[in-house]
Formats: C-alpha cells, sequence, structure tokens
C-alpha cells in the first residue's frame, strides 16, 4: 500500500510512477495529514495551455432582442464567443470576459429550449465545435493518487460555472423538437463519441450525471453510432478490468447499458451474449465494485429477463469469481443471487441448483455473521423458498451438513436462530429425508470420533 | 484415458512386483494426479506446482501422450492454477524429450495465452517466448510461427494481444517468406480495432525493431510508430514514447531528425498529461538515444518545458531526471547549458506549489554540485540547498539531508552546517514519528561527514534524546544508531560520551527506559569490547536482575545470553551463571523460560 501517485496507466510500464518518497519508505502507511493539506485545493482543471485571454470578449445584442433576420447570425456569433476558454483556477481572472460568456450560454440555452425554428443547419457544426473546444480536454491527475469514491471528496471540476451550461446547452440541443439526426450525424461521429466517453472518467460526479444523460439521448438519436458507442464502452470496460483497475464512470455507463439492454432484440445476437459473459461477469472481479455493483446487477437481470437462456452463464460465472477474502463483496454477490433468483426460471434453477447451493452452504458457515445472515435471508424470499421445496430432495441434503454443524457451533445468536428457522421450515417440508439426514450425520459423527 | 492410468498404479502398487523400477515411488504420483481433479483448488495448485515430478515419474513418452491432453483438458480452471501450470511448462522442455519434442508443449500454451486473465496470459507468453528458444529453425516454422499467426488472428482481443509478444523471439530465425509474414501481421496488430491490441504491439515495438533489419526499420517500424505516435488514444501514444528509445538507438545520427524528432517533438507537447509525463519519465533514455547534438537543439528547450509543465506529475518526473540531463550532456557545453538554460528553471521549482515536485528536485538537487564545481556552487545552488531544508514539508528536508554527501565532496559540508543543525533539529522532534525515525536513519552519515567534535557539541543529545522517545520504534532506531556511531567513532569514544548516559538510565523510575539500557547494552557489547562489556555494563545488567518489573527482568536473561559470547569464562562462571541460576528458579514463568534458554545456550548447565 505504497502513496505512489498513480503513473500514466501503461500496461507494460508498471514500475514508472513517482518515486515514493523517502518519508514514506520508512513504511507502508499513506499518510492521513499529507493527504489533508492536499485536498484543501480541491479544485482542479485540465485545459493544456489556455488561449492566451487578450482576446477580450465584448458584450453583444440580446438574442431576444433580435430581429429575426439577424437572430441565426448572432446566435452563430455567440457561439464563436463561447469558443474562449477561461483560466478558472485564477479565480480573479478576467472576471468581465466570464462574465460575458456566462449570459451568452445562458441565452444560448434559453433560446435552444425555447423558441423554435433557432436550429438550421449552418449552426451545426457551429454548435458542436463550441461544445467540444469547452469540454473536450485531457481529464487532470487526479489530486488524490488513492482517491477512494466511497471515502474521500472528489475533486471538482473549477470550470463548472462554464462547463455546465455548456453541458446544458448541448442537452437541450439534442432533446430539441427541432434537432434533426440526419444533419447532426455529419458532426456529432465517431471520433466525436470517442471523446465524450473518455471524459466519463472525470472526477467531477455532476459532469458525469450530465455526461451519462447526454449520451443516452445520442444512443437513442443518432442510430449509426450505436454499435460503435456499444464497442467503445466494452473497450472501456474491458481496460478498467484487466488493465488499470481505475474509471471513475463505470456505474454511469452500466446505467445507460441498463436501459440498453432493455432494448435489444430476441434472440439475443452474440455480440450481446459476449458482452455478458466476457465483461459484465468479470467486472465482478473488480475491487471498487462497491460503486457500481447496483447498476451491475440491474444490467445483469436485464439480461436474464430477455433471454432466460443465459441464466446458467450468469450463476456460474458468478461462483467462478466469488470473493475468497473480501466479505463485503460476497455480501454484494448474495444480494445479486437473491435478485436473480427472484426471476429465476425453475427448468433453469435446475440446472444451477447444484454449485449454487454449494456455495451458498459455504456462505451459512462463514464466521463473518452479515455473510451468513445474507445467504440464511434467502429462506424468507417466498419465491425461493417455492423453488427449493420443489427441490428439496437435492437441495436439502447439500445444505444439511452444514445447517446442522453451524447451528451448534456459530458464535452469533441471530445465525443459530435464523438457521433453527431453516431446519424447522425443511423439517414441515419433507419430514422423511429430514429425519434421514439426521440420522445418517448422526452416524458419519459418530464414525469421526 | 489419464484417469485409468492414475486408477492403473495402484493397481500395480498392490501386486507386489509388478513395475520393474520402483511402484511404491509411483503411489504418490497417482495421488498427485488424483489431486489434479481435486475440488480443493489448494490440493489442484500444490499438485500442479510439483509437475515436474509428475513427468519425470511417467517418462517423457507417457508425458507426451497423456499428462499433456490431459493438462491442455484442464484449461478450464481457476486462474490460480491456470498460473501455475504455465509458469510450469516453460520449464518443461526436457521432460517431454528435449527440443526435438518442445512443440509438444504449444497446445497447452496456446489455449493459455488467450484466457481472459492478464497475469496468466502474460505467464503463457513468458514460457511461449522461453520455449521458442528450444525449437531448432525447422520447428519454429512447422510449429511455432503458425501458432503465432493463429493468435494473431484470434477473434478475441486477448489472443492478438498475447500474439504481440511473439513476433520478436521467432523473428530472427525464420526464412524471409515467413519473416515478410510476421512483419505484416504486426503492422496489422499495429492498426487493431481495440485500442487494448493496439497498446500491446506498442509496448512491443521497440523489442521488435530491435530484430529487424534496418531497412525494414525504416521502411516498416517508423510508420508504425508514428502511427501509434499520433493515436486517438493517450494510453497507446505514450506507449510510443518508450520505443522511441530502442528506435532511436538503432538508427544512424543522419536519419534521426527525419524520421524520429518530429514524433518525438510532437510527444513533448502532447495535449494529454499522460503522454508528457512519459516523456519526462524517460528523457535520460531519450537523450542518450538522440545524442548531444539533438539534445542541444531539441531536448534542452523540451527539458525546460517539462519543468515548466502546468502539471506537476510532469514538472515532478521532469525534475527527478534535473542530475542526470544535467551530467550527460556533452562537456564542451555543459556548464553554459546548465547555468543559462536549466538553473533558472531548477531555481522556480525550489518554491513550486506542489510538495512531490520539491521533493523530487531535493532528491537529486545535490548532485548538481559536483557538475558544476565548487564555486557554481557556492554562488548558485547553496542558496537553493538553504532555501530546501528550510522547506515547510518535511520530505523535502529530508531528501536534502540525505544527499548530504554530494556537497561533502566538493564545498565541505561545514558551508552547510549552520543551516544544516537547525533543519536536523526540527526534524529530529517534528511531531511524526515516521519523520523522526527517517532523519535518526541517517545519523550515521552525517556523523561521519560532520566529525566528531561537532557530533558531540551538537548532535549528541539529540540521540540521547531519541532513547526516551515515547514511540518504541524511535528508541529502537536510536538504539541500533549508537551501534553505528560506535562503530564509527571507536569504543574509546563510546566509553566517554555514551556508555555513561546509557548506564544511567538503568535506575531511572520509568521501566521503558530501564529497559532500553538493556537493549543498547545488547547493541552495543561487540562494538565496545570485551573491556567495557565485563567492567561496565555487566555490572550493571546483574543488577538489573532484581528490577521489580519481570519485563526488566527476562530482558537481563535475554541481555546475558546476547552478551555471554563477548565475556570471558571466568565472567561467565562466577557472575553470570548465579544470577541466571536465580532467574531461572523466578516466579514469572517468562522470566523462568529465558533463564534457562540463557544458560542452555551459553553451556553454563
Amino acid at each position: 500500500m505504497e502513496t505512489t501517485k498513480l503513473p500514466p496507466s501503461s500496461p507494460s510500464s508498471p514500475t514508472t510512477g513517482f518515486s515514493v518518497p523517502s518519508a514514506e519508505k520508512v513504511d507502508g502507511f499513506p499518510r492521513r495529514s499529507m493527504r489533508r493539506a492536499r485536498q484543501r485545493r480541491s479544485h482542479s482543471s485540465s485545459q493544456f495551455r489556455y488561449q492566451s485571454s487578450q482576446v477580450e470578449l465584448t458584450p453583444l445584442p440580446l438574442l431576444k432582442d433580435a430581429p429575426v433576420a439577424e437572430l441565426h447570425d448572432l446566435f452563430c456569433k455567440k457561439l464563436q464567443q463561447c469558443c474562449v476558454l477561461f483560466d478558472f483556477l485564477d479565480c480573479v481572472a478576467d472576471l468581465k470576459g466570464k462574465e460575458i460568456k456566462r449570459a451568452a450560454l445562458n441565452e444560448l440555452v434559453e433560446s435552444v429550449a425555447t423558441s423554435r425554428g433557432v436550429l438550421i443547419e449552418p449552426l451545426y457544426p457551429e454548435a458542436i465545435k463550441m461544445i467540444s473546444v469547452n469540454i473536450f480536454r485531457t481529464l487532470p491527475p487526479s489530486e488524490n493518487p488513492e482517491f477512494d469514491p466511497e471515502e474521500d471528496e472528489p475533486t471538482l471540476e473549477a470550470s463548472w460555472p462554464h462547463l455546465q451550461l455548456v453541458y446544458e446547452f448541448f442537452l437541450r440541443f439534442l432533446e430539441s423538437p427541432d434537432f434533426q439526426p440526419s444533419m447532426a450525424k455529419r458532426y456529432v461521429d465517431q471520433k466525436f463519441v470517442l471523446q465524450l466517453l473518455e471524459l466519463f472518467d472525470s472526477e467531477d460526479p455532476r459532469e458525469r450525471e450530465y455526461l451519462k444523460t447526454i449520451l443516452h439521448r445520442v444512443y437513442g438519436k443518432l442510430l449509426g453510432l450505436r454499435a460503435y458507442i456499444r464497442k467503445q464502452i466494452n473497450n472501456i470496460f474491458l481496460r478498467f478490468i484487466y488493465e488499470t483497475e481505475h474509471f471513475n464512470g463505470v456505474a454511469e455507463l452500466l446505467e445507460i447499458l441498463g436501459s440498453i439492454i432493455n432494448g435489444f432484440a430476441l434472440p439475443l445476437k452474440s455480440e450481446h451474449k459476449q458482452f455478458l459473459v466476457r465483461v459484465l461477469i468479470p467486472l465482478h472481479t473488480a475491487k471498487s465494485l462497491s460503486i457500481f455493483h447496483a447498476q451491475l446487477a440491474y444490467c445483469v437481470v436485464q439480461f436474464m429477463e430477455k433471454d432466460a437462456t443465459v441464466t446458467e452463464y450468469i450463476i456460474r460465472g458468478l461462483l467462478k469469481y466469488w470473493p475468497k477474502t473480501c466479505t463485503q463483496k460476497e455480501v454484494m454477490f448474495l444480494g445479486e443471487i437473491e435478485e436473480i433468483l427472484d426471476v429465476i426460471e425453475p427448468s433453469q434453477f435446475i440446472r444451477v441448483q447444484e454449485p449454487l447451493f454449494k456455495q451458498i452452504a459455504a456462505c451459512i458457515s462463514s464466521p463473518h455473521f452479515q455473510v451468513a445472515e445474507r445467504a440464511l435471508y434467502f429462506w424468507n424470499n417466498e419465491y425461493i423458498l417455492s423453488l427449493i421445496e420443489e427441490n428439496c430432495q437435492v437441495i436439502l441434503p447439500l445444505v444439511f451438513a452444514t445447517l446442522y454443524r453451524v447451528s451448534k457451533e456459530h458464535w452469533n445468536q441471530t445465525i443459530v436462530s435464523l438457521i433453527y428457522n431453516v431446519l424447522k421450515t425443511f423439517m414441515e417440508m419433507n419430514s422423511k429425508l429430514f429425519d434421514d439426514l439426521t440420522a445418517s450425520y448422526k452416524v458419519e459423527k459418530q464414525k469421526c470420533v | 484415458m489419464f484417469e485409468r492410468c492414475s486408477k492403473s498404479w495402484r493397481a500395480q502398487r498392490s501386486e507386489p512386483g509388478g513395475g520393474a523400477d520402483g511402484d511404491d515411488s509411483l503411489y504418490p504420483i497417482a495421488v498427485l494426479i488424483d489431486e489434479l481433479r481435486n475440488e480443493d483448488v489448494q490440493l489442484r495448485l500444490n499438485s500442479i506446482k510439483k509437475l515436474s515430478t509428475i513427468a519425470l515419474a511417467l517418462g517423457v513418452e507417457r508425458t507426451r501422450t497423456e499428462l499433456l491432453p490431459f493438462l491442455t483438458d484442464t484449461i478450464y480452471d481457476e486462474d490460480e492454477v491456470l498460473l501455475a501450470l504455465a509458469e510450469q511448462l516453460g520449464n518443461f522442455t526436457m521432460l517431454v524429450g528435449g527440443p526435438e519434442y518442445v512443440h509438444c508443449l504449444l497446445p497447452p500454451l496456446e489455449s493459455l495465452a488467450t484466457v481472459e486473465e492478464t497475469v496468466v496470459r502474460d505467464k503463457a507468453v513468458e514460457s511461449l517466448r522461453k520455449i521458442s528458444q528450444e525449437h531448432s529453425p525447422v520447428d519454429l516454422e512447422v510449429h511455432f510461427e503458425p501458432l503465432v499467426k493463429r493468435l494473431a488472428s484470434g477473434d478475441w482481443f486477448t489472443s492478438r494481444t498475447s500474439a504481440c509478444g511473439l513476433f520478436s523471439v521467432c523473428y530472427p530465425r525464420v526464412s524471409s517468406t515467413v519473416k515478410a509474414e510476421i512483419r505484416q501481421h504486426f503492422r496489422t496488430l499495429c492498426s487493431d480495432d481495440t485500442p487494448m491490441v493496439r497498446r500491446a504491439a506498442a509496448s512491443k515495438l521497440g523489442e521488435f525493431a530491435k530484430v529487424l533489419e534496418l531497412d525494414y526499420v525504416k521502411s516498416d517500424i517508423i510508420s508504425l510508430f508514428t502511427a501509434l505516435a499520433s493515436d486517438e488514444q493517450d494510453s497507446v501514444r505514450l506507449l510510443a514514447v518508450e520505443a522511441c528509445v530502442s528506435i532511436a538507438t538503432l538508427l544512424p545520427q543522419e536519419d534521426l531528425e527525419t524520421l524520429v524528432m518530429p514524433t518525438l517533438r510532437q510527444a513533448a507537447e502532447d495535449k494529454s498529461w499522460r503522454v508528457r509525463y512519459m516523456v519526462a519519465d524517460k528523457f535520460s533514455e531519450l537523450q542518450k538515444a538522440v545524442g548531444p547534438e539533438i539534445t542541444k537543439n531539441d531536448l534542452v528547450p523540451a527539458f525546460q518545458n517539462l519543468l515548466k509543465d502546468c502539471e506537476a506529475e510532469v514538472r515532478a518526473a521532469a525534475a527527478n531526471k534535473v542530475k542526470e540531463f544535467c551530467e550527460n550532456l556533452p562537456e564542451d557545453s555543459r556548464e553554459q547549458i546548465i547555468m543559462t538554460h536549466i538553473l533558472p528553471c531548477v531555481k522556480e521549482l525550489v518554491s513550486d506549489t506542489n510538495q512531490h515536485v520539491k521533493s523530487a528536485l531535493a532528491s537529486v538537487i545535490m548532485g548538481l554540485s559536483t557538475i558544476l564545481g565548487k564555486d557554481n556552487t557556492v554562488e548558485h545552488l547553496l542558496p537553493l540547498f538553504l532555501a530546501q531544508l528550510k522547506d515547510e514539508c518535511p520530505e523535502v528536508r529530508l531528501n536534502i539531508i540525505s544527499n548530504l554527501d554530494c556537497v561533502n565532496e566538493v564545498i565541505g559540508i561545514r558551508q552547510l552546517s549552520q543551516s544544516l543543525l537547525p533543519a536536523i533539529v526540527e526534524l529530529a522532534e517534528d511531531a511524526k514519528w515516521r519523520v523522526r525515525l527517517a532523519i535518526i536513519e541517517y545519523m550515521p552519515l552525517l556523523a561521519g561527514q560532520l566529525g566528531v567534535e561537532f557530533f558531540d557539541e551538537k548532535l549528541n543529545t539529540l540521540c540521547m534524546a531519541w532513547l526516551i522517545d515515547h514511540v518504541y520504534a524511535i528508541r529502537e532506531a536510536a538504539t541500533c544508531n549508537l551501534m553505528k556511531l560506535v562503530e564509527k567513532f571507536g569504543a574509546e569514544w563510546a566509553q566517554n560520551t555514551i556508555v555513561p548516559k546509557v548506564l544511567g538510565m538503568a535506575n531511572d523510575p520509568n521501566y521503558l527506559h530501564r529497559m532500553t539500557t538493556l537493549f543498547c547494552i545488547n547493541a552495543l557489547s561487540e562494538a565496545c569490547g570485551q573491556e567495557i562489556t565485563t567492567k561496565q555494563m555487566l555490572p550493571v545488567v546483574l543488577k538489573m536482575s532484581n528490577d521489580q518489573v519481570a519485563n526488566v527482568r527476562f530482558n537481563v536473561a535475554k541481555s546475558l545470553q546476547k552478551i555471554g559470547p563477548v565475556l570471558d569464562s571466568n565472567a561467565l562462571q562466577t557472575e553470570v551463571k548465579p544470577v541466571l541460576e536465580k532467574l531461572a528458579t523466578d516466579t514469572d514463568m517468562d522470566v523462568k523460560y529465558f533463564a534457562q534458554e540463557a544458560i542452555s545456550v551459553l553451556a553454563l548447565a
């Protein structure tokens, strides 16, 4: 756990990076006090070289006052004016210019949102250019190299006062009733989308929220880009899983996918199945699973609801990547399994019940009571209980020995009483089988002694 | 099939005298093979790790015909098992019958090179690279090269990624037709659709360039290099910077300007800080590769820009390279370049806003003094050292102090000692024990350079104060520090300055301090020698055996065991033995235990 700064992510050079400062070589503990010091500057921006701000902005007439004949021309001028970038790390620099741009952006947003007939063809390239100039940038290195999204405050984008309005404009632009995909597709192309996707790594949650909605609209309106967007999201995930383990926007991208999966045609194309098996399931191995687990589980369940035949892949995949040491993740996996079992088809259940209940038995005997508890809660779920009842002959022998043993041994009283309830349920389900198993368990135990 | 064979061994074993050579030795093998199929991952893993034993017992033929096909089927196992398997197979050549049969190992390794998990894949590629050398040229073309081609045109990115690492090992030993095919495959992968594959190709570009004929380097590699260096993804572009070093080394000087420099210049100004960081990080290598002329004209301004970069990461990486870069400048213009171009940037970095940048600079800046000589050091560098010695960040101060030896050689440390002392004292009393610990480690070095008088006058009290620090790690380090000081200044010095103070602590009301006396004696007895140990230390230790705290008493037993070898046998028999015997009957069980241990180790029973 050295506090090395994140090097540029490259698969082949894991050793490059900040040399570990000598005071930290002493031992491996990150020094909280130092991290505090750094968090003081929690704003960051990443425009590489600001255009020389010599470009003085002069206020233009208001759009609403413009005669119709000049409206488009003025709109265009305002778009061009908004291409000037300002240094927000220096908060007092060029305040006048910043204000002019902010006002112009506000007007553009307002105009696109409310008036009809503004979006004519010549404005498309200008609008997209203004958006590109403002939002596309290399994201800055993280202020906090061990940024933990669950614990630490994210670094916020310093130029947000302008950036937000640009995103707002983009969104209104896409949502405008005048918006013509056939015209937009010439400018919102693959390269544009790729840059848009890279921005999902932003540490600023406000920016990711906008990006999510915007990408969703782009996916919905520009049909020609759909396959490309899916492929690039694939690449981002694969890189996250196998190369860097770092990407801030996984949850947002999964959220978009969740709604996309819903619209997949049946039977599922092999591309989509491959995505499930080779990307979504391996995503469960990530260290930072807790940040996007809800969205991931939603995607997985969407797939199952779409096509029940993928059930076996999913369950076997989860069992393959079952956490071995991290109990927190184990609880998440159990939660996901319950979501899956909630919608599983009985015929599919039969195909996976054996390996699945071996794992559940292992969880019940976990010394961590939250894991055991989460597994035992399955018996409170009526649908799961009905599945267990139908397959009692198979399942009870798999879990019986564990239940019996743990009921005598577990340190936590809640677990013990939950197990008694489960045993009681089984006894009522099939008392003959239960008695047989009890007898043979005792014989077995006797033998060991 | 394999199931049968493992059973048949057990059958053989039950018939007495069934096989010719050692059936009994085959039984454990059968167990190992059963374990390869066990449900418990750990058992499978253990068995895989003993795979060579299994193969040895089976003999080369059965290894080829039974074991390897069986292993090829196991490829659906847990990643841990697969990793162990991939590693084992790299050392299997002799076990399948030598180089003649080495190609039998290719099928399982090929499957391993396509799995999802990166570590497994990388290990499989490593093993494939290893065994490629054991193929005859004919086998290389018949068996190995087709495998590379299959991987290079695989459906999923994993196999194509693996292929990237295999081109360079087979290229030098195949016919020119096959060579052309290999070049074509590499070219295809450099423009692969998947960024993962392009990254793999980019990271192997330099290595591949090295095995190519110079003409092809110029015609093929340069265009690939240029393309990768302007890839749409910065993660690909930055890898091209690494390749740049190897490529520049291969080309004759006159081609560098046209073939490499445009790309390198562009990388140093890339819009992504990751790429610029990479340039900064590889700067010394790049400097060596392009030679003195290009360095003077191009790299000096580029380096200045990196030192002034807007991202702290880049500045810090560049700051780390300041000394090396200056050292490698051509001698005729070195001083002038440093003084007019580099030093102004360095001066700015001394007051950088980012502590990592300052601390990176502090770790190398002292090295400039040897390059610039005495006068320049005194005039230009000394003010910078002094400023950094007063930096608010302890790490910066520590880095300066830990590199004092460079300055010592040039101007003598005395020039600094006035400022050094307050800096050391402040670090020595820092609220963070890790900082105190770090400065203790430099004490012996400082003592050596400042000399015994300065030390006695200014630093000795600090060293003694650490002995009663409230953090154990500091007391422990302080003890060790004393030992190193005695090694440096000699026993006589110890007797006069340290030993009385250490022994005085034996009467301290705090038992932790009394124990520190014992720990110091443990550390010092050897360096101080028999006389001091017997006459001064031993009486104190023996007296402490009556301490009321059991921890002190059992540490007395441990100390006696430790210093016993330094004492003569008379002292051992007449003084140590009775005390240990008494401690061996102590009421506390730990005291008893350590006393008995000492008695037996010192052979006093």
